[in-house]
Order: structure tokens, then sequence, then C-alpha cells
């Protein structure tokens, strides 16, 4: 029983999550701008750290969490790097 | 397919909540980036999901955890710090590069620059 309901809970969750991630996909395809599809790919990989740790609940291991601080990490220094490449023209001065 | 952890159930309806509750608030901050009008109204909306749709779901994980090896288990605090401490830095990094960019072009969307030194003079703006 408590089964089933985590499992149908999960697994809403997950779906949501793609279609948050859909539609961070479908601001980067379309954005008008470049800070448009930076602040999308922000977005993107916010949502697919999300969905990396609704797997780690679901299997019940670690491994899905350290991937998930992987991508945080990442999409940090990456959104952060792209901001200054659109301000400056570079990025490392 | 049904795969799930086996959790009393009362962990197991806190759980599923808190995890349908983050995926639905970071959705909806999603659908906010994709039918608000210009960038400034725009880069708002994520930030539904990187506070509390990630603190629901870390939320989550950690009961989850916790009550699967039967003692505490918060190494999900560490994506909790860091997640919280770095958006605000890059989107207000995003925000001055895409003000400074849309100020060079001289749009209509920004108010102009009121501090900016009168004209050519490029040096001390930061």
């Amino acid at each position: 029983m408590s089964i089933l309901i985590l499992a149908l809970a999960i697994t809403m969750a997950q779906i949501l999550l793609a279609l948050a991630m859909g539609c961070a996909a479908f601001r980067i395809l379309r954005g008008p701008r470049a800070q448009d599809r930076v602040l999308a790919m922000d977005g993107l990989y916010v949502a697919g750290m999300l969905l990396l740790l609704t797997y780690g609940i679901q299997t019940g291991r670690t491994l899905f969490f350290e991937s998930a601080l992987v991508i945080g990490l990442l999409g940090f220094a990456s959104t952060v790097a792209l901001a200054k490449f659109l301000m400056r023209g570079e990025v490392i001065e | 397919m049904i795969q799930a952890p086996d959790l009393p159930l009362w962990a197991a309806i806190i759980v599923g909540l808190l995890v349908l509750l983050g995926a639905a608030i970071t959705l909806i901050g999603m659908i906010g980036l994709l039918r608000l009008g210009n960038f400034y109204e725009r880069i708002h909306p994520p930030t539904l999901g990187t506070t509390l749709g990630m603190a629901c779901i870390l939320a989550a994980s950690m009961i989850s955890f916790s009550v699967l090896h039967s003692r505490p288990m918060v190494h999900e605090i560490l994506i909790a710090t860091f997640v919280m401490l770095t958006t605000p830095i890059t989107l207000m990094l995003l925000a001055r590069a895409a003000l400074y960019r849309d100020r060079s072009e001289g749009s209509k969307i920004v108010p102009p620059d009121l501090t900016a030194p009168p004209a050519g003079d490029e040096q001390n703006r930061t």
C-alpha cells in the first residue's frame, strides 16, 4: 500500500519535472535573445537536478545525490561564465 | 514501473506529498518562464524552483533516507546551502549583463542610467 502510494507520487513528480524541463528547453529554442537562453539553461539545470533527486528517492541509492551535487556545481559555473561572456565579450580577462 | 522504497505509511504519505509539491512548484516556475513577456519579468519565476521546490524535494529525500536507514542522513543540506548561496549571485550577474546590453543598445524597456557620467566617459561604469 505505502509502496504504491509512494511510487505513484514519485512517478507523477517525475512527469511534472520532465514537463518543466520541456518548458525550459522550449525557451532555449525560442528565446528572443541570448540572455533568455542562458536563463532557461539555468532553469533546465535546476529541473534536471531535482529530477535526479527524485530518482534517488525512488531507488534508495546515494549515487544520484552525488550526481545532483555535480550538476548543481556545473550549472552555477556555466551560468556565471555565460553571464560574464554576455557582459564583457570574454570569460577570462 | 512500480518501484519505491519500503517506508511506513506515514513516511510514505509525507514523502509523496513533499515530492509532488516540489515538482508542481518547479513546473509552475517554468511555465512562468515560458509565458511572461520580457526578460526582466522572466528572470523571476525560475527562482520558485530553486528555493521552495528544491527545499520540498530535499526534505522528502532527507525523510526518506533517514527512515530507510533508521538514522539521520542530512547530506542533502549540502545541495540546499550551495544552491541557495549561488542562485542570487548568478541571477544578479545575468540581470546586470542584460541591463548593460539593453542600455548599450538604447532599448526603450529599461530606464536610463542616472548614475552614469554625462558623455563618452566609460571609465567609471561598473
